[in-house]
This record gives C-alpha cells, sequence and structure tokens, in this order.
C-alpha cells in the first residue's frame, strides 16, 4: 500500500514540479532548417506536393498535428495556451474565431500576401487571424425528390405547406453546419423565432449530426427526405464522386439560405518559432496552396488570384450574397440563441 | 497462507498498474478537472443539482443504463451458457465473431439501424423507433451482447456440470437445476459483465445521439456539448465529477456483488443444463436476427455498386481519396498496430492487477479494483483533454506522442481484463491451491501454476476486448492530436462518410467491413494462443 502511494505521489510530485515554463524564445530571421508544426482538425487534407514545394521554398519542414473537429481544435487550443502543441493553427472557423480571439491564443501577423484575400473575408483588423478559405452552409434538396419537383426559392418557402415533412436540419447544439443555418435563419428573416415555430409546425426533422441527416433521413442515404442543410459545395461532391459516374448533380442550392463560413489560420501566440509560422501563414495565401484547396477540403480559396478547378466550378453555384455575421455578435448571443432554438425546436 | 514471500512480491507487482493507471488515467483527469473547476471549486458541482435539466439528465443517463443492462444480460446469457457449452473451437468462433459490434462506430451502426426502421416501416408512426428510447436501448444491446456472452461464456465453460447433473439425477428440473446450481455459479461473472455493460451504456455517447435523436441527453453528450460546443469548461467538469463519483459508487456496488457467495470450480466438463433446446435455440436465433441485421446491411451496401455488385470498394481502399492524409490500407495497418500493443499492454497490466485484486491486501484490492475499472466509466472528452494538457511538460511531454493512442486505448482494455479474470480466479476451489501447497508447490509457484494456469483462459479473453475495443476506439482518438500518416481506421472511415458522394460512402462501408472481419480473426487467434491450455483444463 505504502509503495502504491508512494509511486503515486512520485509521479505528480515529477509533473508539478514541471509546471513552471519559460516563455517563447523568438527566433527572427530566416526560418531555414526548421519545423513548423501546423495544428489543424480532422477533415482537413493537402496534397503532398503542395507541402514539399513549401519545403523546397523555404527550407521549412511542415508537421500536421489532427484533432476532431473545429470545436475540438479551438478547446484545446486554448485550454493548451500555455504550452502550445503547435506554431500555426489552421480552421477556426467564424464561427468559432471570437473564442479564440477572447481567450488571447493568437499573436498578430499581417502576411506580406495579404492583398490577395478577398476584403469581406477579413474579419479581424488586428490581423491576429488570417483568412484562408471559405464556403457556405446551404440548404440542398434532391431535384428528383421535391413534391411538384418545384424547388424552394427563398427560406420562408421552406414552411410553405407544399414541402411539409421534407426538410432535414441538424442541432445546433451538436453540429457545426446546424448553427450555421440557425445562424443565417437569425439574419435572414425577420422573426427567426417565430420562423422556427412555423418549420415546426411544418414537421421539420432535427438530427444530432451532419451524417444522420444526409444519410441517414436525406434522400441521398435511402431516407424519405428531400431537402437537408449541407453545403454549397455538396452537389460537386456527389458527381465527383457518384458511382456510376454522370454528368449533372442530382442536388441543388437554396441560395437564400447560405450562411457563409470563412476559416482561418492563426499563429499561436506561445510559438517558439514565430519566422517559420509566419513563412507557413505566407504559404498558405500563394496559388500553391490555395488552388489545392477546393478539390480536397471542398471549400473555395481566400484567394482572388487563385484558379479554381473546372469540376469544381461547373456543379458549384456561389451564393452572390450569403449571410454574414459578426464573430463577435455570434459569440455575444450564441448560447442565448441555441438555448432559445432548443426551447422552440425541441420543446 | 499469508507468507513474506507472497506479500513482497505481491507489493512490486503493484507498481506497474499503479503507475500506468496514476501516470495516463488518475493525474490527467484530476488535472482537467482541477483546471476546469478553476476558483469555483465544488459549488459548479453543487450548482448542477439546481438546475432541473442536469436533474433530469443525471436520471435519464441511470436509468437507460440499468434498463439496457438488463435488457442485455435477458438476451445474452441463454446464448453465454449455450455458448459454454460448446466444443473449444466454436466456443472460441462465436467469442470472436460476438466482437464485431464493438469495431463498428456508431455513426455507421445507427445508419444501418436506421435503414432498417425505414425498412419496416418502423421509422414513423405509433411504432416508431427511430429517435425513441427504444432506439438507444436496442443499440446498447447490440454493442453489448458480445461482453455478456464473453465473460459469463468463459465462465460457464469452466464451470463443472457434474454438480448440476447430480441435481437432476437427483429429481431436478433442468430449469430447477440450472436456477439452484448453475446460476450462482455464474453470479460473479454476470455481476462482472453487467458492470462493463452499465459503464459502457452509461458512457455511451453516438448510440445516444443518433439514434435518441437531438432530445435525448446523457452526462457523456452533457459534458461534449459544455466541453466542445461551448467551451464552458467548468460546466464540463462539474458534470464529469458527478460522473466519475457515479461510477466509483456503481463499481464499488458491483464488486460488492461479485464477491458475495464466490462459488467454486473445478474445471472440469462443461455444463449444459440451461433451459429446453428448442429454447434456447429460439433465443440464439433471435439475438443472431438482432445482430445480423443491421451487419448484414452493412455488407450488402459495402458490395453494392452504381453497376450492380462488385469489389470495387474493396479495391479503391488501397488508393488514397482526396479527403484522407493516407489510403485506408495505411489507417487499417496503422489500428492493427495500434491495437497489438494496446492488447499487449492491457493483458500485462490487467493480470498483474487482477493478481493484487484476488490475493492482494484489503485496501490495495479495492483502491486497484475501483482505479482500474473508471476508465470505462469516464468520458472520452475527460481522458482527451486531461492527457492533453497534464502530460505536456518534460519528462512526461507525451501528449503527441503516437503511442499515447495506443496507451489510451489500452486503458479502456485493462478493465476489461480485471473484469474477466478476477471472476475466474475467485472461482478456483481453495482446495486446488492447498493440495498444491501439500505437495510442495510454494506460495509463488501455486499462484503461477494453478492462478495463472486458470487465469489464462480470461486473460485472453480480456485480451480480446482489449484488442476489439482499440481497434473501433474512436472518442479518445479524436481528442488526441495526431499525425495524418497516424490515421486509424475509425477516425478515416469518420472522414469518409462526411462529405457527399455514393464512393466515398461505398468506401467507408467496405472500411467497416475489413474491420469486422479483422476483429473477428484477431481475436480468434489471440484467444486460440492458449486453447491448449484451456482444453486441458
Amino acid at each position: 500500500m505504502k509503495k502504491l502511494l508512494l509511486s503515486l505521489v512520485t509521479v505528480l510530485l515529477v509533473a508539478v514540479a514541471c509546471g513552471e515554463d519559460e516563455g517563447a524564445s523568438v527566433v527572427g530571421g530566416d526560418p531555414a532548417g526548421t519545423t513548423v508544426t501546423l495544428m489543424t482538425h480532422d477533415s482537413f487534407a493537402i496534397s503532398g506536393s503542395v507541402w514539399e514545394a513549401f519545403t523546397a521554398e523555404t527550407g521549412v519542414t511542415v508537421q500536421l498535428l489532427q484533432v476532431g473537429d473545429a470545436g475540438t481544435m479551438v478547446s484545446e487550443a486554448i485550454l493548451t495556451k500555455d504550452a502550445p502543441i503547435a506554431d500555426v493553427v489552421f480552421g477556426v472557423d467564424n464561427t468559432f474565431l471570437q473564442r479564440g480571439l477572447d481567450a488571447d491564443i493568437f499573436a498578430p501577423y499581417e502576411s506580406r500576401n495579404l492583398d490577395v484575400v478577398f476584403d469581406h473575408l477579413k474579419l479581424d483588423d488586428n490581423n491576429r487571424v488570417t483568412p484562408i478559405s471559405f464556403g457556405d452552409v446551404c440548404i440542398n434538396y434532391w431535384i428528383d425528390a421535391l413534391p411538384g419537383t418545384v424547388a424552394p426559392a427563398t427560406l420562408e418557402d421552406l414552411t410553405d405547406a407544399r414541402y411539409a415533412s421534407q426538410l432535414v436540419v441538424q442541432s445546433p447544439e451538436t453540429s457545426s453546419p446546424g448553427l450555421a443555418f440557425l445562424l443565417a435563419t437569425i439574419s435572414g428573416t425577420d422573426d427567426w423565432e417565430q420562423y422556427w415555430a412555423d418549420l415546426v409546425a411544418n414537421d421539420v426533422s432535427i438530427t444530432a449530426g451532419w451524417e444522420d441527416a444526409y444519410y441517414g433521413e436525406f434522400i441521398a442515404g435511402g431516407g424519405d427526405r428531400s431537402i437537408v442543410v449541407s453545403y454549397a459545395s455538396s452537389p460537386p461532391a456527389e458527381v465527383i464522386f457518384a458511382d456510376p459516374p454522370i454528368d449533372t448533380a442530382p442536388t441543388g442550392v437554396l441560395l437564400d439560405s447560405c450562411f457563409r463560413q470563412i476559416e482561418f489560420a492563426g499563429i499561436l501566440a506561445g510559438t517558439d518559432n514565430p519566422a517559420g509560422a509566419a513563412a507557413l501563414i505566407d504559404f498558405m495565401l500563394t496559388n500553391t496552396f490555395q488552388e489545392d484547396v477546393p478539390l480536397n477540403m471542398f471549400v473555395f480559396p481566400a484567394s482572388q488570384s487563385a484558379g479554381l478547378p473546372p469540376e469544381f466550378v461547373e456543379h458549384t453555384t456561389v451564393p452572390v450574397e450569403p449571410h454574414i455575421m459578426d464573430p463577435a455578435e455570434i459569440e455575444a448571443n450564441r448560447d442565448r440563441w441555441v438555448d432559445r432554438w432548443v426551447e422552440i425546436v425541441l420543446g | 497462507m499469508r507468507t513474506r514471500e507472497r506479500i513482497g512480491v505481491g507489493d512490486a507487482l503493484m507498481l506497474l498498474p499503479a503507475l500506468f493507471i496514476g501516470l495516463f488515467f488518475l493525474f490527467p483527469v484530476g488535472t482537467v478537472l482541477w483546471r476546469g473547476l478553476g476558483g469555483e471549486g465544488l459549488d459548479a458541482v453543487f450548482d448542477l443539482a439546481k438546475s432541473p435539466r442536469q436533474r433530469d439528465v443525471l436520471w435519464f443517463t441511470f436509468w437507460q443504463a440499468a434498463v439496457s443492462t438488463a435488457l442485455t444480460v435477458a438476451v445474452a446469457l441463454p446464448a453465454a451458457a449455450t455458448v459454454g457449452g460448446l466444443s473449444d473451437r466454436a466456443r472460441r468462433f462465436v467469442r470472436s465473431l460476438v466482437t464485431v459490434p464493438f469495431v463498428l462506430p456508431t455513426v455507421v451502426v445507427a445508419g444501418a439501424f436506421d435503414e432498417l426502421f425505414f425498412a419496416t416501416g418502423l421509422d414513423t408512426g405509433d411504432f416508431r423507433l427511430r429517435h425513441t428510447v427504444w432506439a438507444i436501448l436496442i443499440a446498447h444491446v447490440f454493442f453489448n451482447y458480445a461482453v455478456v456472452v464473453r465473460v459469463v461464456g468463459t465462465a460457464c465453460a469452466g464451470l463443472d456440470g457434474r454438480q448440476a447433473e447430480a441435481a437432476r439425477v437427483l429429481g431436478a428440473t433442468r430449469w430447477q437445476a440450472w436456477r439452484a446450481v448453475t446460476l450462482p455459479r455464474l453470479r460473479p461473472a454476470i455481476a462482472s459483465a453487467s458492470a462493463i455493460v452499465f459503464l459502457f451504456s452509461f458512457t455511451s455517447f453516438g448510440a445516444v445521439l443518433i439514434l435518441g435523436g437531438p432530445k435525448r441527453a446523457t452526462l457523456e453528450t452533457e459534458i461534449y456539448r459544455y466541453a466542445v460546443s461551448r467551451t464552458d469548461l467548468t460546466r464540463a467538469a462539474a458534470l464529469a465529477v458527478v460522473q466519475l463519483v457515479a461510477v466509483l459508487a456503481l463499481v464499488a456496488v458491483s464488486t460488492w456483488l461479485e464477491r458475495r457467495r464466490p462459488a467454486t470450480t473445478r474445471m472440469a466438463r462443461p455444463t449444459r443444463t440451461l433451459g429446453s433446446r428448442p429454447g434456447r435455440w429460439l433465443n440464439v436465433g433471435m439475438a443472431t436476427a438482432l445482430l445480423g441485421a443491421p451487419l448484414a446491411v452493412l455488407i450488402e451496401r459495402s458490395f453494392s455498386t452504381g453497376t450492380g455488385y462488385g469489389l470495387s470498394h474493396y479495391q479503391a481502399l488501397g488508393t488514397r481519396v482526396r479527403q484522407l492524409p493516407a489510403p485506408a490500407t495505411t489507417a487499417l495497418w496503422n489500428s492493427l498496430h495500434y491495437a497489438a500493443l494496446a492488447t499487449v499492454l492491457a493483458v500485462l497490466i490487467g493480470v498483474v492487477a487482477s493478481v493484487v485484486v484476488v490475493h492482494g491486501r484489503s485496501g490495495s484490492r479495492r483502491l486497484f479494483d475501483l482505479g482500474l475499472t473508471l476508465p470505462l466509466g469516464t468520458s472520452a472528452v475527460t481522458i482527451g483533454f486531461g492527457i492533453l494538457i497534464a502530460l505536456d511538460e518534460p519528462p512526461v511531454d507525451f501528449r503527441t506522442r503516437w503511442w499515447i493512442i495506443p496507451v489510451a486505448h489500452a486503458l479502456v482494455g485493462v478493465p476489461f481484463v480485471v473484469r474477466t479474470m478476477v471472476p475466474l480466479l475467485r472461482s478456483i476451489d481453495p482446495s486446488i491451491r492447498e493440495a498444491a501447497a501439500v505437495l510442495g508447490a510454494s506460495p509463488s509457484r501455486v499462484r503461477r501454476e494453478i492462478d495463472l494456469m486458470i487465469g489464462a483462459r480470461g486473460a485472453l479473453v480480456g485480451g480480446g476486448f482489449a484488442f476489439a475495443v482499440s481497434l473501433g476506439e474512436f472518442g479518445a482518438t479524436s481528442f488526441l492530436p495526431r499525425r495524418p500518416e497516424d490515421l486509424t481506421a475509425p477516425v478515416a472511415l469518420f472522414r469518409l462518410l462526411s462529405t457527399p458522394g455514393d464512393l466515398l460512402r461505398g468506401q467507408a462501408m467496405a472500411l467497416a467491413v475489413v474491420l469486422m472481419v479483422f476483429v473477428t480473426v484477431s481475436v480468434f487467434v489471440i484467444e486460440s494462443s492458449r486453447g491448449t491450455a484451456e482444453g486441458s483444463l
């Protein structure tokens, strides 16, 4: 017994004794020969040749670390603020951004390539984060299965009796597209609480996550509902990964319903390789990186000068005026909105 | 029997499991709870009691786990008895086959259940199952069936059938003989299996969210919601404390049940006395349907291509699709590798711990019993975040090492080894040990030769569990930062299912089926490695 306690105490002591740590030592100048660690979520994907190009150009090697989803990643970046596991994070979106900013996890950095980025994507004036890509969460519909094959044109249309029992939506409590769609309705309707009450009256179905909505209840997976919350890039994915091959997407997008999700990269304040981190952020805005983004992650590059792959453009409709919301407004109201949504919809 | 040598060896041995659980579980979980509760301390925990929603959540978490456990035992017990009466090889095969649900991600199983509900009209209407508590309970029986069949089946196989036969000769009916003679002897194993099923159901995440629908919440889903969706670590930590306390209480009760009336065994002819033959086969048939139907859906989907049926989804596993950082085959290889490591670790630590639990002094005994079972009832969020913030400084800066993943898997594997082995060790007839001692064997030799020989069966069955658990683990893995080349099969599967497209979905189904085959074969091989020993006992 004594030895058991002793061993436990030793472990605790060793760990506690190491609680103090040195601050970040600034490595200035040329980062060549260093390794920079990029923390990102599990949906991140980029071609190996892109990283090779980065190393050839700068002499810096990239080490990727991936964790769960964007929410998990932000929580973990905040938790490990004092002893960061990475130099750069990528994949913080505008619905989680303010949380990271409030926790002071980012070091400001104005990339020398920032000029190429679409202006409307730049949400932080202090450049603590840099926009890298964007996509839209939109209502998708299975064209052939729509009642009377008439596509809904506005958010309000979804409350029409014609589309009764047709819509499936993810819960904003557990799903990122679910939250995005809730924000779209808050931004896009006069009275979002009444709107959701109308959707409930029209027999909207709620699932916990994207997978059980799209593959569970939506026609695509054998379900019987023809309208689902998904992405503007879902139709091109349906074509590119079709079996057997098809020429046109079986799904369409309701442009009035889209909420823009912008993904940012940021240098973690505790990094000991700021020069390497900066080089990586710069590189992520070059055409080499940006043009590789669409077909790997099914989102758009943030750079205006990046070309788009033809098979991506052909089946993608880009909403002209997606709903956009200030991250600070989202963070200030999110919990209240979601709680209210739960009351109205899940009752 | 309490000689100096025995105590010395016991104490030295205790270090291994104590260090393991201390460093990789107690320290991380303690750190994350301490940090989460912060200035509020236990007030945050007491605040929970004031919230009606949280009281409902706690109550629902408890009762659904209790009902899931009762249902699983009721459904699986006859099968366990049947399996116990099979030949060695057949028994091992069935025991391997039932582990299949362990490696299937909930999102995949839920999809299969949903398809069955749609196909049978149970998705809507008066008899709907979709998004009801029934769907959760059915899924829990599906996932936990193996626990009862394997733990109780193993104990059954070791029972001396002669006593039951004697009861029958003396005029007892088959049912009376089973109730009066066999059941009491199985009680420790049933208690052990029930504890595992309860803890699994208590911390079940995907089944609750996906099959139960967004209205249902358990402690586990609430911890996730506060830790990840809301970054409210105080609330999450308070919920985690409640979860830990509840699990501690439960394990204490179950150990007490398990130790009550330890029946003895001589390891002779297997018992074959449960119920009438037709009744037993009816039960097994129903269970096969319950387990088999969702699996059949997955298998069908994996072969279904755009042009009929074929192997194209399986062939695709070798080529990297853009959504994955490596081909699915790499992920499969990693998963096998991690599972092997996790199994070796879990068996090593579990065997030592079991010996301590059975032979150690009462203090350390109870501590081990409780401590080693805790990870099974602890949220993946708590473990993942805990490792991340506690093991972050030299000499224990382990949070981004690749091996932390199999270590985290082994945390969940150890309780399986302990819970399978301990009832077996307890059931050893003291006269066997005494006979060995009389014949001149030293206490350590008695332990080595008799306890380990008989316990080996439990260790291997527990090792099979550890392997299956690791192969299918998704929760803790997804919270630990991984290099892309360390991708595991369940993570790859999840990725494949998160972009639309028939090719990706087909590949995900093929990957699931390959995992099913891998786990069956691997568990069979693991348990066969001491087949001769088992047969000779």
